[in-house]
């Protein structure tokens, strides 16, 4: 698994339960070390193994654990460089929605060795979706439910998500759009600089 | 023939930093987003030539010179702050009317962006200023994200080589070191002394106090070595209680004579580890590089042993110069 991914879990653990909760994790998986290197890859049943850990730690489910992981990724001050880049997908909510089918594409650009699951997005109505994420990383579209529901806020959207489950193999997230512009939501400043 | 109005609503979707401009070289019609980068211009009825600099090529500066340029391509900047750089490419009218020209921010786009707060609304839905944007942001995290653990990865690199050259009970040099100093001073041929130092007694310390004790005495009499010397010489534990001192640059007997002197009467002063009082003594085997013709590592590592051995001959706690055999005499 990249190290990417694995970096996320831990800066999301370590922000939210605390870095104690982390080693504990790391020690009950028998990791050998405590730090994630964001730009190494590791072998695939590392994560899983800290994964299951950090929910046997805290006594949650792993798909609930994983949606705050999303949201994590998108709303908190130290993941701002990644709402940035998810932002560059559309002006509005529905634009990011399209752009979620060139994702992983997205995302190999920017580091050639991360690769996600391909996502599409179907459109029922306009407002109206389903996303199908297909397989290759477990978990992904609970993670992506949580990315999702976060977005909205930051675009100021108003939806609701449902996890439909499997469909041979794809996952479904079906959404519903009340209003694409139901609050203000975050500034996007394209010339933004890194302080 | 398409009317003058209705290209400027094709060029207004199609590319939105054009001009259009009339024979003489004034704006008729103006781009949303080239007009934003100047609010408070009105930049239809203005000469081109006064609102932009023409960079390259150089020698356009005139009306017929611009309209001729059809099809090239031409790098300008603003007259007034701030001087955003853009290129263009000129495209004449067919009728001899004027010209139209499409500008762009080039590599000058993330300036741009930020010092005329665009956003993605500026750009036409083909532009590939906004993946651009996206990918300077997205390679600079991951670059900073390399970035970084390359410079974990030297310190932590850095801290094994030292451990590599280091003993680790005493911090004192080891045999490897002490090998690639040698090396060096000789290969630089510069003139060094070698000390060969064996503790005396050292075992009787191990054997009564135990291992702990002698470990003690190992890290004291190391001290003492490293105070006796210059911060430029290197000491090197090369064996349980063996050292070997290079003394750079440094190779006058009598001086060599009263630095082996003082380190044996510091060696000899009584050592107290938990209680105990541990004595130890030193004999000292020294050779100088200038012995040698042309010295080698090993020649003169052996040359202070025989010193050494005769030290320990002459009843120890004293030092000896190697004397270089009469047959072989410089």
């Amino acid at each position: 698994m990249h190290g990417l991914i694995n970096s996320a879990i831990q800066s999301f653990v370590c922000a939210t339960y605390g870095r104690a909760c982390w080693l504990r994790a790391t020690e009950a998986a028998g990791l050998g070390f405590a730090e994630f290197e964001a730009m190494l890859v590791y072998e695939e049943g590392l994560s899983s193994r800290v994964l299951d850990a950090l929910c046997a730690d805290l006594k949650r489910p792993k798909s609930e654990f994983l949606e705050d992981l999303g949201t994590y990724l998108v709303s908190h001050p130290n993941m701002e460089g990644l709402r940035r880049l998810l932002r560059f997908g559309g002006v509005t909510y529905v634009e990011f929605l399209h752009s979620l089918d060139d994702l992983s594409d997205r995302v190999r650009l920017a580091v050639s060795d991360l690769d996600l699951p391909a996502l599409e997005l179907c459109e029922l109505s306009p407002s109206e979706y389903e996303l199908k994420c297909h397989p290759g990383l477990p978990g992904y579209s609970s993670v992506m439910v949580g990315v999702l529901r976060a977005m909205a806020d930051d675009y100021g959207a108003l939806v609701m998500l449902s996890h439909d489950g499997d469909r041979d193999g794809v996952e479904v997230i079906s959404m519903s759009l009340f209003e694409s512009a139901f609050s203000e939501g975050r500034r996007f400043d394209l010339g933004a600089r890194k302080q | 023939m398409i009317e003058q109005n209705d290209l400027a609503t094709l060029l207004e979707t199609l590319c939105p930093m054009f001009l259009l401009l009339n024979k003489d070289g004034e704006i008729q019609q103006v781009g949303p987003t080239l007009q934003k980068l100047r609010p408070d211009m009105q930049m239809t009825g203005t000469r081109f030539l006064d609102l932009f600099e023409l960079l390259r090529p150089r020698n356009v500066s005139t009306v017929p010179a611009l309209m001729s340029m059809a099809g090239t391509k031409v790098h300008l900047k603003f007259h007034d702050e701030p001087r955003t750089a853009l290129k263009g490419l000129v495209a004449p009218l067919p009728t001899g009317n004027g010209a139209v020209i499409n500008l762009s921010f080039g590599i000058s786009i993330l300036d741009a962006v930020r010092d005329y707060a665009l956003t993605s609304a500026d750009f036409s839905g083909t532009d590939l200023a906004i993946e651009l944007l996206y990918l300077v942001e997205a390679k600079s995290a991951a670059m900073e994200a390399s970035r970084s653990l390359n410079l974990r990865l030297q310190g932590a690199m850095l801290a094994a080589e030292e451990q590599a050259v280091t003993d680790t009970l005493t911090g004192l040099r080891n045999r490897r070191a002490m090998d690639h100093v040698l090396e060096h001073l000789i290969a630089s041929k510069l003139p060094f002394a070698l000390m060969h130092l064996d503790l005396d007694f050292f075992k009787l310390v191990n054997d009564r106090f135990g291992h702990a004790a002698g470990d003690q005495v190992l890290k004291v009499a190391s001290q003492i070595m490293l105070d006796e010397t210059r911060r430029d010489d290197t000491i090197a534990r090369v064996g349980g209680d063996e050292f070997v001192l290079i003394l750079k640059g440094l190779v006058d007997p009598n001086i060599l004579a009263r630095i082996a002197e003082r380190l044996i009467s510091r060696l000899q002063e009584p050592i107290s580890f938990q209680g105990a009082s541990c004595e130890i003594s030193a004999s000292i085997g020294i050779a100088l590089s200038t012995q040698f013709q042309v010295p080698k590592v090993s020649e003169v590592l052996h040359a202070a042993d025989l010193a050494l051995y005769e030290a320990k001959r002459s009843g120890r706690s004293c030092s000896c110069f190697y004397s270089v055999p009469s047959n072989a005499q410089l």
